[in-house]
């Protein structure tokens, strides 16, 4: 197949960036978007010029490392997978495919497609974790979680941080990663030491970086993992509570 | 964690809180969107008050006075005489104004940040899944509110000309009601209101319950249905009085 592709092609963070054309031909409709992209590379380089920048690692959905607008939407038109699981099948020939990187002043580009996902890393480090003792590794299962929740939890743990849910969001705004990292803790046995402090410290860290949100849903849309918007409702229950809670009471009650 | 800062990760009492509760929670967005939902409800159960008051514009009049008159007279008595004349309406008033204070505040300083985390927007051309016309127009559906209430209270509250009718008198709320309504361009005026208001109505009652936390598996498609119904039952009522009395079914 043959595509006319609109790229952003930006050299780096502060030089002005413009979209640019490119037949791209004879195309496997079997190929993914990467692939695509690489071929063009590929004949880019022959011809001397820059190869255009993406992330990508894994190629398989489960890194979050790739990730671009395409015609409009994080990830491209098929819901719930990431850009390296979209094939070119799902184009028609001829068509015009549009693509640019995520959009948000906490995702600043650092070339073509390429942003600086670090602000998701500050979040993490606010709270995306549990302290443990080391020592020893404890018996699996040890610990009993219910079913319920451990299945809740996980799809809370699906996310894998790619930022298509800040890059789809007309705020700008990271609540879906941040109720993902905090849900997931949130609900499990493990995370109850840290919970309150963890959300607070999350959500405030997140405010620094991101906008607010408007429950558009539209981040839901967007994401590869299919996270639900729920997990934001949870975080704003979490949150508040975390407000007013006293710590001290708390430890002596449940 | 582990190194230094492990100590402190593991105390759970520690009080970092320096300003009141209220101000500490309401710096943050996340508890900017909890004052807007509760505003909101405090908004909504006025709106849907102040629409069954309005009712009694259909009923007719007790000895010659009108009921919507002397149903003015009795939110002016609530409580009298326990408590002195006005003193409940003007509580309720106040708490009403703080409400709406805050929630134009909020929204005001969530729509700053949102400019500010997306300074450079998609050079290309968007498409939506999810965001409907009613999230997205929320900003000016509420500036169009805003200046709606202006212009409803100059004409029905406080009685200043033009919005006002020309016959406007002070406690004669069913006659200035049918006053301001005769006029085409007044009736034209609060229905559009209306309909910008409809899908802020929607878009917020839905809205407040995913702010709040208030998220079930069992009923959260019904905060779909509440927030249709909520909407028509404001609504649809506030269309039909004026447009009644324009086309002469009241007052006439
Ligand atoms: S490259 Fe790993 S998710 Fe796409």
């Amino acid at each position: 197949m043959n595509i006319t592709l609109q790229v952003w092609r930006q050299e780096s963070a502060d030089r002005p960036g413009r979209f640019v054309t490119y037949q791209v031909t004879d195309i496997e409709p079997d190929m993914s978007f990467l692939e695509m992209l690489d071929v063009l590379n590929e004949r880019l380089i022959a011809q001397g010029e820059e190869p255009i920048a993406f992330d990508h690692d894994c190629r398989e959905g489960i890194c979050g490392s790739c990730g671009v607008m395409i015609d409009g939407l994080p990830h491209g038109p098929q819901l719930g997978t990431a850009t390296c699981q979209l094939h070119m099948r799902k184009f028609r020939d001829g068509d015009t495919i549009v693509v640019e990187p995520w959009r948000a002043a906490a995702f600043p580009v650092i070339k073509d497609l390429v942003v600086d996902r670090s602000a998701f890393d500050k979040i993490i480090e606010a709270g995306g974790y549990i302290s443990v003792d080391t020592g020893s590794a404890p018996d699996a299962n040890l610990i009993p979680v219910p079913k319920e929740v451990a299945d809740t939890a996980f799809d809370a743990a699906a996310c894998i941080g790619c930022g298509a849910c800040v890059a789809a969001c007309p705020n700008g705004a990271a609540n879906l990663f941040t109720a993902a990292k905090v849900a997931h803790l949130n609900l499990l046995p493990q995370g109850q030491a840290e919970r309150w402090r963890r959300t607070e410290a999350m959500v405030e860290t997140m405010e620094q970086y991101f906008g607010s949100c408007t429950n558009h849903g539209e981040c839901e849309k967007a994401c590869p993992k299919g996270i639900s918007i729920d997990f934001i409702a949870m975080m704003n229950r979490d949150y508040a509570k975390a407000k007013v809670k006293n710590r001290r009471l708390l430890s002596q009650s449940n | 964690m582990g190194g230094p800062d492990r100590k402190d990760e593991l105390v759970a009492t520690e009080e970092r809180r320096r300003d009141p509760w209220f101000v500490d929670f309401y710096r943050s967005a996340v508890g900017k969107k909890w004052v807007m939902a509760l505003s909101g409800i405090v908004l909504l159960g006025y709106l849907v008050a102040h629409m069954i008051g309005n009712l009694k514009v259909f009923l007719p009049a007790v000895d010659g006075v009108p009921e919507l008159d002397l149903y003015a007279q009795a939110l002016r008595s609530l409580l009298f005489p326990i408590a002195p004349h006005g003193v409940v309406l003007w509580i309720l008033r106040v708490g009403l104004i703080i409400a709406f204070l805050l929630h134009v505040h909020a929204a005001y300083s969530l729509t700053i940040m949102n400019r500010r985390a997306r300074p450079v927007d998609y050079a290309g051309p968007r498409q939506y899944l999810a965001a409907n016309y009613a999230s997205r127009t929320m900003r000016w559906s509420g500036v169009i509110v805003i200046l709606f209430v202006i212009f409803h209270l100059a004409d029905l509250t406080w009685g200043i000309q033009p919005a006002a009718p020309d016959s406007w008198e002070h406690g004669q709320v069913y006659a200035n009601f049918i006053a301001t309504f005769s006029r085409p361009w007044v009736t034209a005026f609060y229905v559009l209101a209306q309909l910008a208001l409809a899908p802020h109505i929607f878009h917020g009652a839905w809205s407040m319950f995913q702010s709040m936390g208030v998220n079930h598996p069992r009923f959260n498609r019904w905060r779909r249905y509440f927030a249709v119904a909520l909407t028509a039952v404001i609504v649809v009522p506030n269309v039909i009085m004026p447009l009644s009395v324009l086309l002469g079914f009241v007052g006439a």
